[in-house]
């Protein structure tokens, strides 16, 4: 019978179908953070439990961890009492640990794929909702709550009932300026917050393929955000090539093997999907957002969307606008903002550095932009100084930060003040998001740079 | 952690007619740092309910005196957002053991079934005739009968079926969780692991 992708991987790690039920899912890789672990470890010694197989459970402290002077004792007690038990945990239980100082320390899905842990055909869980990154590598990742955390710490699997399939097709090419993230801040604005609820999307088409991994990592983070469980990309050459030689990826003739195995990920030919769409990408226009979801979004040239516009929901879109201090219609070019923050799980890889770095290259930063650049891994923030971009951002004003979730959630210092505008390359601009009362706008790095330099809501395309 | 049995919940209800409610409004991220599972209900929709000087916010339905009860009934797409079981977790312990609406988001719905509180997807028109009926009388009682699958409005015996599955209903019924499940299957998972490709 024809397979999707998707199918290929997910009925490879059934290990038992429960009849009206979910399936007994088998997880090859476990991603666990600081946040969303301590209770299931807490879990584990109430029931009096190890962790099943501590070599494919990695652990790393990004969500609460600051982003200057990570060589001090971190100070606030409660991130501090956290950070301690993730790594306390992980000793315990023989779990590698990249703790604060770590060289491999940074964002869970940045260092994922850096390291080889992520692989094509794999699955892979971790404690928190962007996990979908991923699927870039034709993986079937997603996020879990703590309870299944636990299951997955102490029987390496979880329980889930089989998404629906979607596949969703962008054709043709991009247009100049139009990164990753606009592609899918588009879909995001097309499906809306909850229009993948219950599927598992494939994302196909040249211009996913002709993607970078960095991008294809951009799109599949952006998943959850239409309530899709996760996204997956088939794995091709350009996925070989970024894993090779990578410290946990297969040597030898263990990749000959895994290779055999990858080949056979694609879709089926005559495959179906429970739904599909398709978008023409040369359509796509650099996006921003204007509300307090990210299926509020916009092309940046066009106006704020009348209420009257929408199918239903009218009250909540007046109280969202209210928030933003936005009115129906107004343009969103020339909007005076106040922070931008690069970085996050979403757009916080070398790419995304470079991007915001050739924007204001040659310009400085408006005096009162505060700019906060956050990588998401040491690697990241290693490759940035030496491609010699922290020359060039130095020089037109901007400072570096060390590694971390940072401002995408504002569980550390770096929050967002009450009524500020900040153009944000991160993933959410719900409501308080970004520090309570903060206003957030999501856009990609490129959108972001001309910001910070303008001051002001910027088509980039002007700039160049 | 097994949890208390659920069969049938009589009780009058909290609205909250607001769409996409996401999990940093249900709690906030930075109340995430505990590492205990303790304390959630206190700053369930924190921002929504208090001021930034920390008094309350007194036209928040959770403020409000006229609204009170064990199932909280919110707009379409509640729970989108973030995994954090914090936010399931947040509506347990400040006293739900029932969220009605008439579309939850995927983790959100699964984080609750496993803590014990049920999520009852209704219609979009049955979820307005409850807002309606709350609205003229806040004493209104809903029954959600867990073993026959029906949310019922008592004064007006008003009902709607609502989907769960089997596995999962036995769980609810009993209190029983997924690790006690897959604790007793261990052996033909360590099988399993055995022929893995990766």
């Amino acid at each position: 019978m024809s397979k999707t992708l998707f199918d290929k991987v997910w009925d490879s790690h059934v290990v038992q179908q429960i009849e009206d039920g979910p399936d007994v899912l088998f997880i090859d890789r476990h991603l666990v953070h600081e946040v969303t672990s301590p209770v299931a470890f807490l879990g584990l010694k109430n029931r009096g439990v190890k962790v099943m197989s501590p070599k494919r459970t990695f652990a790393t402290a990004d969500h609460n961890t600051p982003t200057i002077n990570q060589h001090l004792p971190v100070a606030d007690p409660l991130s501090a009492n956290q950070l301690k038990a993730l790594e306390e945990n992980a000793k315990a239980h023989g779990i590698s640990y990249w703790g604060l100082g770590h060289e491999k320390n940074g964002i869970v899905h940045v260092v994922g794929p850096e390291y080889g842990i992520t692989q094509p055909g794999a699955t892979i869980v971790c404690g928190d909702s962007h996990t979908s990154t991923h699927g870039a590598f034709g993986a079937i990742a997603f996020g879990i709550g703590t309870s299944e955390v636990e299951m997955v710490l102490s029987t390496q699997c979880i329980m889930q009932p089989k998404p629906k399939t979607m596949r969703i097709n962008v054709n043709g090419s991009l247009s100049k300026g139009v990164t990753p993230k606009d592609v899918a801040l588009f879909i995001i604005s097309q499906l809306s917050t909850s229009g993948a609820t219950g599927y598992f999307v494939e994302y196909a088409g040249e211009v996913f393929q002709s993607l970078s991994m960095e991008g294809r990592m951009t799109v599949c983070n952006l998943s959850i955000e239409m309530g899709a469980r996760g996204g997956i990309i088939a794995p091709d050459e350009k996925t070989f090539e970024y894993i090779k030689d990578r410290e946990f990826t297969p040597k030898g003739a263990a990749w000959d093997k895994a290779m055999n195995y990858w080949s056979t990920l694609s879709t089926d030919e005559d495959a179906t999907f429970d739904k599909e769409y398709t978008f023409d990408g040369s359509a796509i226009e650099p996006m921003i957002t204007y509300g307090t979801n990210p299926g509020m979004g916009m092309r940046i040239s066009g106006g704020i969307p009348t209420a009257e516009s929408l199918d239903g929901g009218v009250a909540t879109y007046k109280k969202s606008l209210d928030y933003m201090g936005y009115k129906e219609g107004d343009s969103m070019i020339g909007k005076k903002i106040d922070f931008v923050f690069l970085g996050s799980c979403t757009n916080g890889r070398i790419e995304d550095f470079r991007a915001f770095t050739e924007i204001v290259e040659g310009k400085k930063k408006a005096d009162h932009v505060t700019a906060w650049l956050v990588p998401g891994s040491h690697k990241v923030l290693n490759a940035i100084k030496e491609e010699g971009l922290l020359d060039t951002l130095q020089a037109a004003g901007f400072e570096l930060r060390e590694p971390g979730c940072s401002a995408c959630l504002a569980m550390n210092d770096d929050k967002i003040p009450a009524g500020k505008y900040a153009v944000s390359t991160s993933n959410r601009n719900f409501e308080g998001r970004q520090g309570p009362g903060s206003r957030t706008l999501l856009a990609s790095p490129t959108v972001a740079a001309a910001a910070a330099v303008m001051g002001v809501v910027t088509d980039p395309r002007s700039l160049v | 952690m097994a949890y208390d049995k659920f069969n049938i919940l009589k009780s009058s209800a909290v609205p909250l007619p607001i769409e996409n409610i996401d999990t940093d409004q249900i709690i906030p991220a930075r109340f995430l740092k505990a590492t205990e599972r303790v304390g959630f209900g206190d700053n369930l929709f924190r921002d929504w309910r208090y001021n930034q000087d920390n008094s309350l916010k007194s036209d928040f339905p959770l403020n409000d005196n006229r609204f009170s009860g064990k199932i909280l009934v919110g707009g379409k797409n509640f729970g989108s957002g973030s995994s954090r079981e914090h936010a399931a977790w947040a509506v347990y312990d400040y006293g739900f053991r029932c969220v009605v609406s008439s579309f939850f988001a995927d983790i959100f719905r699964n984080n609750c079934l496993n803590i014990g509180v049920l999520p009852v997807q209704t219609s979009a028109e049955f979820l307005q005739k409850i807002f309606d009926v709350i609205e003229s009388d806040s004493d209104t009682q809903l029954i959600i009968d867990l073993p026959k699958q029906t949310i019922t409005i008592d004064s007006t015996g008003a009902f709607e079926n609502f989907e769960i599955n089997s596995y999962k209903k036995e769980n609810m019924l009993n209190g029983f969780d997924d690790i006690d499940y897959l604790m007793n299957i261990k052996d033909q998972i360590g099988e399993f692991a055995k022929n893995t490709p990766l």
